[in-house]
């Protein structure tokens, strides 16, 4: 981490080459120096620097585990969640999979990749083809996945509508998606990602389109189909608020990088990065006594991920920037506590 | 400045005079025609504004607080049925004027709006100096250069640098358009703005900014606003009131401090307790069942069919009763 920050020109410059597959530590998935650098080009062709979505991000996730990512639009969320899908090819790093490195495989092995990999999308009723019935949404992908014999999929298809309580499943199954409401459509776009069984759900957003009064049934059933199945979740949201009833571990991340990974409940109760403390600070809970109070805002923007700041990419909004130091080097990660890894000088 | 300084003072005797209501909504309704029949978006909805207050009007989507917004502000779509009432604009009855007069003597003159994703509804083919400085040129017939030196002080008053008045929209960020169209909003200097979902798709931080511009901007310029909003918890940082909507109509209305602590209707206490909360440990609920169509809403209460209070009284229209500074449309409070 610290030797690719020393070489910040050669960064720019040299294109790094996707690695060879490497077995992985017994963990369901497994990011390692994970980098993807969307190249720009000057006039078509001449290049013009990389765009750096997501920077040397590495984490595990072990099987039936919850985890959120937490961080401001732009700051590369999505970018990571395109990649751990194989949407979107890792230009260094290493994505591991059940020992498997998808970053390397081609797109028809990569069938069996999305078998295991369910995705619930942020808008449901742009995720769903407004032109198939919910029989044809959820039997497309078994049909696609091997599934032949009608009556198999019947029972899937009964089972799975059974999870995501959307019974009787003769009300539903001829309609339409504009014949749902937003929440049976979120529970829909759940079912699908469920159809084949999948040992880890990506869920991008998936309450930030619905209304209040239902994202905590979506977040529930979430959380329930999580234990049931023993399912692994990565759950990508700006909301903070949410992700205490949802997931174990957090991770928050800052212009391409994870800053402080940890436990949800250490997380709100000793938030260690200075833009953490932030984001926890600014969000509201409803209560007349905000009336009254100016929030405390970290001056300036996130920063152009093209040219991101030498050293730490927050030092020039944190208050507690060391001179010489956080604007100069970019930090390790640091463990202050047990299972609450920083990477921010002030724990050096 | 002087525009601006002269309708403030103004709008401070008025303050005096008018007994402190600023806007006076009375008996409203709006329907919309569809091919399935009337859409009840509106219906029969009273409550006033006071002057320099923000009141926040919350409700799921489809319960027709935008309608009711756009019903203050006379920005009806085609199908518009049935508009009736009165709405009192300082004691002036706007609902008798006809839609030239509207547009001459109200809207953008005494109040404006900003509407929802206003960030994106910006023109990207005019500098955004010269598009918060045109109600300038077109309400108060100023010389552009006065124009454009009043956008640039309300520039200065919703945080947005000078020098961004020679930019497009596209080269600002979404925080810095919302504070634009924020801008615009308040560039004729209007005694009440209407703010439609202002942070719906902003990030936390820039929530938070934008939160603190408004209430910055309430205290300097003494304006009123209603913030129509789904999001409860950030709504509680400019709401002096909160009117509570549920299937077209207002079923609560009460000052922050005890709608936000101790909501009354079964419907607001279901509304707030289905909020996600990162300070308190309790556990958030959720309201089982839709909510009812608009085409054909039930006689009685219309939340009946979800409320677990129910109980026989319920099938009847329920009066609206005043508790404290608290006004509940349900039997319980009978």
């Amino acid at each position: 981490m610290t030797t690719d920050a020393k070489e910040p020109v050669q960064e720019m410059t040299q294109p790094p080459v996707a690695s060879a597959p490497v077995s992985g530590n017994g963990a369901l998935l497994s990011i390692q120096g994970l980098h993807v650098w969307y190249e720009l080009r000057r006039f078509g062709f001449g290049h013009a620097g990389y765009v750096k979505a997501v920077d040397n991000v590495s984490f595990d996730l072990t099987h039936g585990e919850a985890v959120a990512i937490v961080g401001e639009s732009g700051c590369g969320k999505s970018t990571l969640m395109k990649t751990i899908l194989g949407l979107v090819k890792p230009t260094k790093g290493d994505v591991v999979f059940e020992g498997t490195n998808i970053a390397g495989l081609a797109a028809k092995q990569l069938r069996w990749y999305r078998s295991q990999v369910g995705y619930v999308q942020q808008d449901p009723y742009g995720a769903l083809a407004p032109f198939m019935t919910v029989e044809r949404i959820l039997g497309e992908p078994m049909v696609i996945n091997g599934i032949k014999a009608k009556s198999d999929r019947q029972v899937r298809m009964q089972r799975v509508m059974e999870e995501v309580k959307m019974m009787p499943i003769e009300d539903f199954i001829q309609k339409y998606p504009h014949m749902l409401s937003g929440g049976q459509q979120q529970r829909m776009v759940i079912a699908r990602a469920m159809v084949l069984n999948p040992k880890m759900v990506v869920a991008d957003e998936p309450v930030s389109m619905l209304d209040a009064s239902v994202r905590v049934e979506i977040l529930r059933l979430l959380r329930s189909l999580q234990a049931s199945h023993n399912l692994a979740v990565m759950y990508i949201t700006h909301d903070l608020s949410t992700v205490r009833y949802f997931s174990e571990r957090i991770f928050v991340m800052y212009a391409g990088k994870l800053v402080e990974k940890c436990k949800v409940d250490d997380l709100l109760r000793n938030p260690l990065h200075p833009y953490t403390d932030a984001l926890l600070a600014a969000s509201p809970d409803p209560d007349p006594h905000n009336l009254h109070v100016f929030k405390e805002v970290p001056p300036g923007e996130p920063p152009n991920l093209i040219k991101p700041p030498p050293g730490c990419r927050f030092h020039p909004r944190c208050r507690h920037m060391i001179k010489d130091l956080c604007d100069v080097e970019e930090p390790p990660e640091y463990q202050p506590e047990e299972r609450h890894s920083v990477a921010c000088w002030l724990y050096r | 400045m002087s525009a601006a300084t002269a309708s403030i003072a103004q709008t401070a005797q008025a303050t005096a005079a008018d007994d402190n209501k600023l806007l006076r909504v009375e008996d409203l309704v709006m329907y919309f025609r569809t091919t399935k029949g009337e859409v009840q978006a509106v219906d029969h909805v009273d409550f006033d504004l006071h002057y320099n207050e923000a009141v926040v009007i919350l409700g799921e989507s489809g319960c027709g607080k935008t309608s009711l917004a756009k019903a203050i502000l006379r920005l009806l779509p085609k199908n518009v049925g049935t508009y009736t009432g009165r709405v009192l604009l300082e004691g002036q009855d706007t609902m008798t004027l006809t839609d030239e007069e509207f547009r001459e003597q109200i809207r953008w003159v005494k109040m404006s709006m900003v509407p929802q994703a206003a960030m994106n509804s910006l023109n990207p083919v005019l500098k955004v100096g010269d598009q918060v400085s045109e109600p300038m040129i077109v309400h108060h017939q100023v010389k552009k250069q006065e124009a454009l030196a009043q956008a640039r002080k309300m520039f200065d008053h919703v945080g947005v640098p000078g020098d961004f008045m020679n930019r497009y929209a596209f080269e600002l960020s979404g925080g810095m358009r919302q504070r634009v169209a924020l801008a615009m909003a308040l560039v004729t200097a209007p005694s009440l703005v209407v703010l439609d979902e202002p942070t719906s798709a902003l990030d936390v931080l820039t929530q938070a900014n934008i939160f603190n511009t408004l209430k910055r901007i309430k205290q300097e310029l003494e304006i009123s606003f209603i913030l129509i909003t789904h999001d409860i918890a950030t709504s509680s940082e400019l709401a002096d009131r909160v009117v509570v909507m549920y299937a077209g109509e207002i079923v609560e209305v009460g000052d922050s401090a005890s709608v936000f602590v101790e909501p009354l209707h079964p419907y607001s206490r279901k509304l707030l307790a289905s909020v996600p909360r990162l300070r308190a440990n309790q556990d958030p609920d959720f309201i089982a069942g839709q909510p009812p169509s608009l085409l054909d809403p039930p006689t009685g209460c219309r939340f009946a069919e979800r409320c677990p209070s129910r109980f026989e009284k319920c099938a009847e229209t329920p009066p609206t009763i005043k508790r404290g500074r608290v006004q509940v449309k349900c039997w319980l409070h009978a």
